[in-house]
């Protein structure tokens, strides 16, 4: 049923996230994705004016190396493990995003309709893209964390801010999912 | 040579992220709807073993890589940036259907229009860094 240039089952794939949270805590480190972002704005020298970029961001280069990582798992996972056969959707999920006017996957991980070369030419798409990583940018930042620092890290430490974190990411989401995202695509 | 074991846990990491596509638009679509249970088994998976893993190493009985007992630091305590930060940022990844990992992931891909969703979680970021002293916590 599963096959490895296919879907990876969601089993698989979580023992592996759990493992790779618990080697960075090995390793002497943590395991958060959204915290990439202030080093990085950091390093192009936001620390000259604001405070909040003022630490050592050199300190988080590791990190930065992970995401090196990360990208480059991204090209050879889908240059070369991938057989096209991915992202199989609920035949319901796919009646509802047609009506959206978003076409279904075909093995594709991301809709022509927000990423394809027609739509990066629209001004509406072009601003969906920049206002939807604005919030997960600013969100990430007040909150403290993403899915990787809260919903995999904080609640794997059985800690309560995490856990209103990740109701959070859950209210907002699925205010967004059911009631914006029609808005938006319509 | 130090950076080499952060390389390769990264490179695990997007192939595995990319693999079983939480990097995709659609199955976050698919999680938000409950139309799949995917999404939530990687999850819970993924916390389940994170719990017995922390909870063997708070114990003192795994030692980190340099043989220091393993300490993690609490969150700190708080409310209103949790829910607050938590429901903005839900509010985005369920527009463009990426949380920060899978940002880098799917520009590594070569999805270029995942790029403008990155410029702007820099920009994000940066103007939670000029209002945070103005904001509650």
């Amino acid at each position: 049923m599963y096959s490895f240039y296919g879907t990876w089952p969601w089993y698989i794939s979580g023992l592996l996230i759990g493992g790779i949270m618990l080697l960075l805590i090995y390793f002497g480190k943590s395991f958060g994705m959204s915290s990439n972002l202030r080093t990085v704005c950091s390093a192009f020298g936001a620390g000259k004016n604001v405070k909040f970029f003022q630490f050592d961001w050199k300190s988080q280069r590791w990190n930065l190396v992970v995401v090196l990582g990360a990208m480059l798992g991204g090209y050879i996972a889908t240059h070369y493990l991938s057989d096209g056969s991915g992202v199989n959707l609920n035949p319901q999920t796919v009646i509802e995003l047609q009506e959206l006017n978003i076409e279904p996957p075909e093995g594709k991980l991301l809709p022509d309709a927000i990423v394809g070369e027609d739509a990066l030419k629209s001004p509406k798409i072009l601003a969906i893209l920049l206002f939807g990583g604005l919030l997960v940018g600013f969100g990430t930042r007040y909150g403290g964390g993403c899915t990787s620092g809260h919903a995999i890290s904080g609640l794997s430490n059985l800690q309560l801010p995490s856990l209103i974190a990740v109701i959070g990411f859950f209210i907002g989401g699925l205010i967004m999912s059911w009631l914006l995202l029609p808005l938006f695509f319509n | 040579m130090k950076f080499i074991k952060f390389l390769l846990v990264g490179l695990v990491f997007g192939i595995v992220l990319t693999k079983s596509e939480a990097v995709s638009w659609y199955r976050i679509y698919e999680m938000f709807h409950f139309q799949s249970f995917h999404m939530f088994g990687i999850i819970m998976t993924a916390v389940v073993v994170g719990v017995v893993g922390v909870q063997l190493m708070k114990r003192g009985k795994v030692k980190d890589i340099t043989g220091k007992t393993i300490t993690i630091a609490d969150k700190e305590k708080g409310f209103t940036n949790y829910i607050v930060g938590g429901i903005l940022f839900g509010l985005g990844w369920g527009l463009v259907g990426t949380c920060p990992g899978p940002m880098y992931i799917l520009v590594g891909a070569g999805f270029w229009g995942i790029g403008v969703v990155l410029l702007g979680a820099l920009v994000g970021t940066y103007l939670y860094g000029v209002s945070k002293d103005k904001l509650p916590h």
